[in-house]
């Protein structure tokens, strides 16, 4: 059987739905989020690419290098932010995050 | 071609079992290493549309930059991860209902999508066949000059994410001893060295 466009958008629903799942069954693990919101990104570069390959237009595997770009960035600043907040609290539940509910 | 439909089918299949282990392992270290492995089976599915810079680029920010510094940052923190599953569950029945209505919106969406009539008519750079340039070459073509300046956008972007990092988590320990240059050089033999009358048989 041939692989098609649709084939590779299949597989990139797929690890998209289990990246939206991953973040609603670690609701206390921050770093398991992040890691969610890494695989939520490469499967939309996997539909980027396959969109790319399949039209034959290069755009959309610069859009993915830029889109890889921004998500090693929000990685950086994220765990960055982790790791402060880790210092200043002592824990990384989510639900302990609640300085600002008023 | 079977070749290239057995490797679709294995990248594929070995992406999403190790995402399903991202987020269902126990440990986070292992989560890590499967989102590797994740990491490594795209770059294998990039690899396979043709796209061997943007998989190599994967391989190497990815593995090598982004999931090193989860590794760091999992070990670094002392955390108790047993108690951070506890009560996991609770968030699974309303997780699943969520993950599966998308999956069913996304698969309908593409079940009855299909490509405009004109689409093929307007794509912005085609790409060139392989025998003349490669992917490589074509993509740095096109990055270095119609893209340039969401390159530099992009580098910006880095920058700011490392100065944003820095800054951060930098802090001064008030007690820790570091060396000061400046007044190491200001230091002349005035200040450093003293001269004392000693009498003899005693001491300072």
């Amino acid at each position: 059987m041939e692989i098609a466009l649709t084939h590779y958008l299949i597989v990139a629903a797929i690890l998209f739905t289990i990246g939206i799942f991953g973040i609603f069954l670690n609701r206390k693990n921050v770093i398991i989020m992040l890691m969610s919101i890494e695989l939520i990104l490469l499967s939309v570069n996997i539909n980027l690419v396959a969109f790319s390959s399949s039209l034959g237009d290069l755009v959309g595997q610069i859009f993915a290098l830029l889109v890889l770009t921004v998500a090693a960035a929000e990685a950086a600043i994220g765990l960055a932010i982790l790791v402060v907040h880790f210092r200043n609290r002592g824990t990384i539940d989510v639900e302990d995050i609640n300085l600002m509910k008023g | 071609m079977a070749v290239a439909t057995l490797f679709f089918y294995l990248f594929s299949a070995v992406a999403i079992a190790s995402a399903v282990m991202v987020i269902a392992a126990r440990n986070p270290v292992h989560s890590v290493l499967f989102l590797i492995l994740t990491f490594f089976n795209g770059a294998g599915l990039f690899l396979l549309l043709g796209a061997e810079f943007l998989a190599m680029i994967l391989v190497v920010v990815y593995v090598g930059a982004v999931a090193v510094l989860f590794l760091f940052v999992v070990m670094m923190l002392d955390i108790d991860f047993a108690a951070l599953r506890r009560g996991m569950l609770q968030y699974l029945p309303i997780g699943a209902t969520l993950g599966l209505i998308l999956l069913v919106e996304l698969v309908m969406v593409l079940g009855t999508w299909s490509f405009a009539p004109d689409a093929l008519g307007l794509k912005a750079a085609p790409v060139p066949a392989l025998a003349n340039v490669t992917n490589t070459e074509a993509l740095g073509h096109l990055l270095y000059t119609l893209y340039v300046f969401f390159f530099q956008a992009a580098g910006i972007v880095l920058l700011i994410a490392m100065v944003g990092a820095i800054v951060l988590t930098l802090r001064h320990k008030p007690n820790v001893k570091r060396q000061s240059i400046t007044q190491q050089v200001a230091r002349g033999p005035a200040t450093a060295i003293e001269i004392r009358k000693v009498k003899p048989g005693q001491g300072i």
